[in-house]
């Protein structure tokens, strides 16, 4: 008998603060996985956000930089732009990628720099205990919208996406979930994707994860796992949004104009 | 099928039971005793029916389990 | 004999930078610095470098820690409204030790105040400025010369102590064109064997991070312990300053950049008609170089502090010159406006 599956390689082998049932265990464990397959631990540079998965250098085990809450894309900018060969990774929540960060986001993506965003996208503030994300639905009940996010004062969540789909220079947008195991494999198929073309210089990529966040969201893991598939994923819907290498373009990554004419 | 059976590292389980209701053949329970955590964590009450499908490894948060195949 | 070229102060700052071997510079635009983006995006390239216009200057002191970890010499400048951007950065820089450079041309303030060459923001770079216990290493040039030399000095710093070093200009001395000689190429560089390259399988993983939340006990009380034993070694061996004719000086006029050109020609003047002043320049602000301004007062009967602010210099001066505050007097402009000579020196003939 061999293992067929195991503990990633580039795991640290130490217990993870993050509450039972949480995301971002799963998508650590599917970095780490696909960094053994790519055999990429040398070439990996993560960029750890402010939010529950600060700790992410403590357990994936490649060279880290903590960022500023929000400023991820901008670090990753500069570490990238010295280290054209890394691999760039820059991990983070929903505050930290489209509330304060929402500028560094932006431009990261408009300059179209060659590093990887992934995006963990469980629409609540987990590490502050539970406040209002940019991502949070109308309705729902959180620290800071104790009677259900009201569209009319705060309007509806963004999609981000949606939102950097509208810019020319991103090569490849996926959503994902990790609520089950098909949805996991999709995820992890998808960060693989995004680490090749990064490799293969093709550009910047990005990765929305929709996760679950059973602790801030009040309710068991398993009842949590259903509500991203029931609640989350009919307004942020899963899928290839666009995939250049692959063949994917919308319109919006090939504009007509926008270049001085002589 | 592969036959095999899951390796659980039982100190490392959360009890978030995401696992039991992944697996195809029903044969992972939430063990009766806790770890150190004070949680229960998923035992095999049938490890002759494993599949080696690792549906409830992919889907751990944790960890928790590897799993040996033929 | 290095030849000597007219430059404007902004892009002496700019060039001595390549030639320290900075090769990643962000920034965003602001008066009246805008001529070292400038300079850096056509110059840059040149040498093989990036140059990138950042979105924001709090972004681009992001990219600066970025690129810094990542063990590169780097840079950003900007002006006051700029630099209270990039407090959150250069607090975080610190707080992970990282060497960086930044620039400020200071402008009037508070908030937008105006686009002349003003000393405002002397408390912000020597007192924080952002959040928690440290220090960034402050270099006040005078001159253009100045600007190119500390430039340089301010790189070697950086990776010497894994501090950032603050350039402390004003719009002024930006904008203005002296001859210099620029200094030669840096040619070698000191290892950094803690910057993110990539975890080979030789080494443990670097991680660079200023949250000191383990759980070990006081892991951050020990850690702020260290870097202040590290700003000690700093202010052992690396204040600079310059004393102009103190030795038997009555009156002591103290001054950084601008208002110590002002009061260095106040001090000529005040000697023609036969009264013995001095001038005492600090060159670093922090380290402030309190022996060397308390040796220069020990025999002077006043000291005035000139600054282009309301007075926060002189709180150090008042500090550090070893008298009494009450022989500590203060003539300051804020908002742009530059002491004149005449005033400094009716000032000290008040004195008499």
């Amino acid at each position: 008998m061999s293992k067929k599956y195991e503990f990633p390689k580039s795991m640290n082998d130490v217990p993870t603060h993050y509450c039972g049932g949480c995301g971002h265990g799963i998508v650590h464990k599917l970095i780490a996985q696909v960094i053994d397959e790519m055999n990429i631990q040398q070439d990996v540079l993560l960029v750890a956000p402010v939010g529950c998965a600060v700790y992410a250098y403590n357990y994936i085990n490649v060279d880290s930089c903590e960022a500023a809450h929000g400023r991820a894309p901008a670090v990753a900018t500069g570490m990238k732009r010295v280290h054209p060969d890394k691999l760039v990774i820059s991990y983070q929540g929903d505050g930290d990628l489209l509330a304060i960060g929402t500028g560094e986001t932006v431009h990261a993506a408009n300059r179209g720099e060659n590093i990887t965003v992934i995006f963990i996208n469980n629409a609540i503030y987990g590490m502050t205990g539970g406040q209002m994300a940019p991502t949070s639905l109308v309705g729902q009940v959180t620290k800071t919208t104790p009677f259900g996010r009201n569209a009319d004062e705060v309007g509806y969540p963004i999609r981000a996406c949606e939102l950097l789909n509208t810019l020319v220079e991103p090569k490849y947008i996926e959503r994902c979930a990790v609520y089950d195991v098909p949805h996991i494999n999709k995820t992890k198929a998808a960060i693989k994707k995004a680490l090749t073309y990064q490799k293969e210089g093709k550009g910047y990529s990005f990765v929305e994860v929709l996760s679950m966040c059973p602790t801030n969201w009040g309710v068991a893991p398993t009842v949590a796992a259903d509500w991203v598939k029931d609640q989350m994923e009919p307004y942020y819907p899963l899928g290839v949004f666009r995939d250049v290498p692959g063949g994917v373009t919308p319109e919006a990554a090939t504009p007509v104009a926008g270049v001085v004419t002589k | 099928m592969a036959k095999g059976r899951p390796l659980i590292n039982k100190e490392r389980c959360k009890g978030c039971g995401l696992c039991i209701r992944v697996c195809p053949k029903k044969i992972l329970e939430m063990s009766k005793e806790t770890n150190g955590q004070g949680v229960s964590f998923p035992v095999c009450i049938d490890e002759a029916s494993c599949i080696a499908c690792s549906m409830c490894a992919t889907m751990c948060p944790d960890c928790v389990i590897e799993i040996e195949a033929e | 004999m290095a030849e000597k070229v007219l430059m404007k102060g902004n892009e002496a700052i700019a060039e001595a930078a390549v030639r320290a071997g900075c090769r990643f510079y962000f920034a965003y635009p602001i008066t009246p610095q805008n001529e070292i983006p400038a300079y850096m995006a056509k110059r840059l390239p040149e040498v093989g470098g990036t140059f990138l216009q950042a979105e924001s200057e709090l972004a681009a002191i992001n990219m600066v820690m970025g690129a810094s970890a990542a063990g590169s010499r780097c840079m950003t400048s900007s002006s006051s409204p700029g630099i209270s951007l990039k407090q959150e950065g250069i607090s975080y820089i610190s707080g992970a030790q990282l060497p960086a450079v930044v620039v400020n041309m200071m402008r009037g303030g508070p908030g937008l105040g105006n686009i002349s060459g003003a000393q405002g923001d002397y408390f912000q770079a020597t007192r924080g400025g952002g959040n928690g216990d440290y220090h960034v290493v402050v270099i006040a040039p005078g001159t253009v010369q100045e600007m190119a030399d500390c430039t340089l000095k301010a790189f070697e710093i950086a990776d010497k102590y894994r501090v950032m070093c603050m350039i402390l200009g004003d719009g002024y001395l930006g904008q203005m064109s002296e001859p210099c000689v620029l200094p030669e190429f840096v040619k070698e560089f000191p290892a950094k064997p803690w910057a993110l390259t990539g975890k080979t399988p030789d080494r443990k993983q670097n991680k660079i991070m200023s949250l000191k939340l383990s759980g070990i006990d006081g892991e951050l009380n020990a850690h702020t312990k260290a870097l202040f034993e590290n700003y000690q070694k700093i202010q052992d061996n690396e204040t600079m300053s310059e004393t102009f004719m103190c030795d038997d000086a009555d009156y002591i006029l103290t001054g950084y950049g601008t208002c110590a050109r002002v009061c260095k020609k106040a001090v000529k003047m005040l000697r023609e008609q036969g009264i013995k002043a001095g001038l005492f320049r600090p060159i670093t602000l922090w380290p402030f170089p309190a022996k060397e301004l308390e040796a220069a007062c020990k025999n002077a009967k006043k000291i005035l502090t000139v600054e282009m602010s309301m007075g926060q210099m002189v709180q150090d001066v008042k500090l550090n010159c070893g008298r009494s505050v009450k022989d500590v007097d203060f003539y300051g402009e804020p908002g742009g406006i530059i002491p004149s000579v005449d005033a400094v020196i009716e000032k000290v003939k008040s004195y008499e």
